[in-house]
């Protein structure tokens, strides 16, 4: 416990003297604010423009996480049909690949086209990126289960849903969890990625993407920086949310997640 | 415990000209022919690659067989599975599920409701002595506590047959025994007939009514050995001439299919 408290004072102690760091750069090269704002500015506009900045965060936040619950869904759901049903899955799994390589900025275009701007077509984007590694990691563990498991379930007459949702499912929760863990960081990314294309259905009000792609034609540069501050603090609430449910799920049993140690 | 039976021994497990070609071409086993009556004990020992695990894979009905028949208590083993438990050689448990819930997988999944579950797994914990650990997780016992959970699952659905696939191999030589000796209390009380393979003539000789020693490439019976030690059998058993000289015969058996068969192997070197 000690040595995590000064584990923590002493990043914070580093953060800050980063930010002194670059304070002092900006005020001493008399960088024009434009370019480069200092950490002060940042926080004063951050202060100013509180309201709008958490507007544009909880509109990210909206549309990454309908995007990620989507996906997290869905390819539960795919993936159970992949393990369920081994034809299926060799048919159909290598568009699971396609869907990792198709670039997203080349079709987004073609989702607001089809969905209209706005939250729908962000949350589209995020969606679809999120899926595959969703897909990958969840088939791999639903099939990957130890061959005398199965063979234990046969010889107590299991049927084939009790193999699927007592043996597969549990079993492929800890790889479940490194899906969702991989797309909750890139779903943060993909809305605002999604934002910077699909950007918003109302002049001026729109997510952080968006909200950054307008400072930045306006040179509000220092609400730019604002901005990107807010999109980092989005991410690290997805990877610890991510991160405590993974917890709450896994540490009784799961190595990886051990809360005490073995007598 | 067969001589105060008149009747004739009814036949458990009959196994004629059974033969198991895998996918691949290689044959398993060749004309394997196996009787076992109603609460006999029979080890199935062997060097490694003749096919023991095969004969418990077909018996159990997880693999057919591609040649002879094999039968349970008259039906096929895939009918005949609610008389049958089988014990893997890792403890095979869930380690998602506590000890307790481990016990009951195999009621959960014939079914049974959960009151009557409950006492049932209560009774398995306490026979293997494992009550104070219903609530740990499975990476929480040593490998002997692990190994006693499975057997207490296998026991929770009352089978009348037990399949055993080296269940004790990766256990300490101490364990290993005190194991044995519960399993062989277990088995005088419920009168189970047990298939069960291993690698240790030690362990064959001590648990067994009858020990077949088979020989491979392919997989056949080479010698079947009555074991003529008194019941009940006890850690004292394992110290007696008797024991000894019964270990000494199946160990010269053993080796006799080994040697055999690197024989073979050389003369098959020099042709090629």
């Amino acid at each position: 416990m000690k040595r995590y408290v000064w584990l923590v004072v002493n990043s914070i102690i580093i953060f800050l003297c980063l930010l002194g760091v670059w304070q002092m750069a900006v005020m001493l090269l008399h960088v024009p604010s434009y370019m480069l704002p200092g950490p002060l500015t940042v926080g004063r506009v951050a202060v100013e423009r509180f309201p709008s900045l958490v507007q544009s965060l909880l509109l990210s936040a909206e549309a990454a996480v309908i995007g990620l619950v989507c996906s997290i869904v869905v390819g539960v759901g795919v993936s159970l049909v992949f393990a369920q049903w081994r034809g299926f899955r060799r048919l159909f799994f290598p568009y699971t690949i396609l869907l990792q390589t198709v670039p997203i900025v080349a079709i987004a275009p073609l989702i607001i086209m089809w969905v209209g701007p706005g939250l729908n077509s962000v949350a589209l984007v995020t969606f679809i990126i999120c899926l595959a590694p969703m897909i990958v990691n969840t088939t791999q563990g639903l099939i990957s289960v130890d061959e005398n498991l199965i063979h234990l379930f046969l010889m107590h007459q299991a049927s084939g849903a009790q193999i699927l949702f007592k043996l597969r499912l549990p079993h492929a929760l800890p790889n479940l969890f490194t899906g969702i863990r991989i797309s909750a960081g890139i779903a943060v990314i993909g809305a605002i990625t999604g934002e910077l294309f699909a950007g918003s259905s109302r002049v001026g009000v729109g997510g952080l993407g968006y909200s950054i792609l307008y400072a930045s034609n306006q040179l509000e540069t220092d609400y730019l920086f604002a901005l990107v501050a807010a999109a980092t603090v989005l991410g690290f609430l997805f990877f610890f949310g991510t991160m405590f449910v993974e917890w709450y799920f896994l540490h009784n049993w799961h190595e990886s997640n051990r809360s005490d140690v073995p007598e | 415990m067969s001589s105060e039976r008149a009747p004739a021994p009814v036949a458990e497990i009959t196994m004629e000209g059974v033969g198991k070609k895998f996918r691949n071409g290689a044959l398993a086993l060749q004309d394997v022919s196996l009787r076992l009556d109603k609460g006999e004990f029979v080890s199935l020992l062997g060097p490694s690659g003749c096919g023991k695990s095969t004969v418990l894979r077909l018996v159990s009905g997880l693999t057919p067989a591609t040649a002879g028949s094999v039968l349970v208590n008259g039906m096929t083993p895939q009918n005949a599975r609610q008389l049958m438990s089988f014990i893997f050689q890792d403890a095979t448990l869930l380690p998602w599920r506590t000890v307790e819930r481990n016990v009951g997988l195999g009621l959960e999944l014939e079914h049974l409701a959960r009151p009557a579950r409950r006492e049932k797994v209560a009774m398995m914990l306490e026979l293997v002595g494992l009550k104070h650990v219903a609530q740990r997780y499975p990476r929480q016992l040593s490998g002997g506590m692990k190994m006693r959970v499975s057997i207490a699952r296998a026991l929770a659905s009352r089978p009348r047959i037990l399949l055993m696939d080296e269940p004790f191999a990766a256990l300490d030589e101490m364990s290993r025994d005190r194991l044995n000796e519960e399993l062989l209390r277990l088995y005088v009380e419920q009168a189970w007939t047990v298939l069960f393979v291993t690698h240790s003539v030690a362990e064959a000789v001590f648990l067994s009514t009858r020990i077949v020693i088979l020989a491979p490439n392919p997989g056949r019976v080479a010698h079947v050995v009555p074991v003529e030690l008194p019941w009940p059998r006890t850690a004292e058993t394992r110290l007696t001439q008797a024991y000894e000289e019964q270990v000494a015969r199946v160990s010269r058996l053993l080796r006799g299919v080994q040697s055999m068969q690197a024989a073979r192997e050389s003369a098959g070197g020099k042709e090629a």
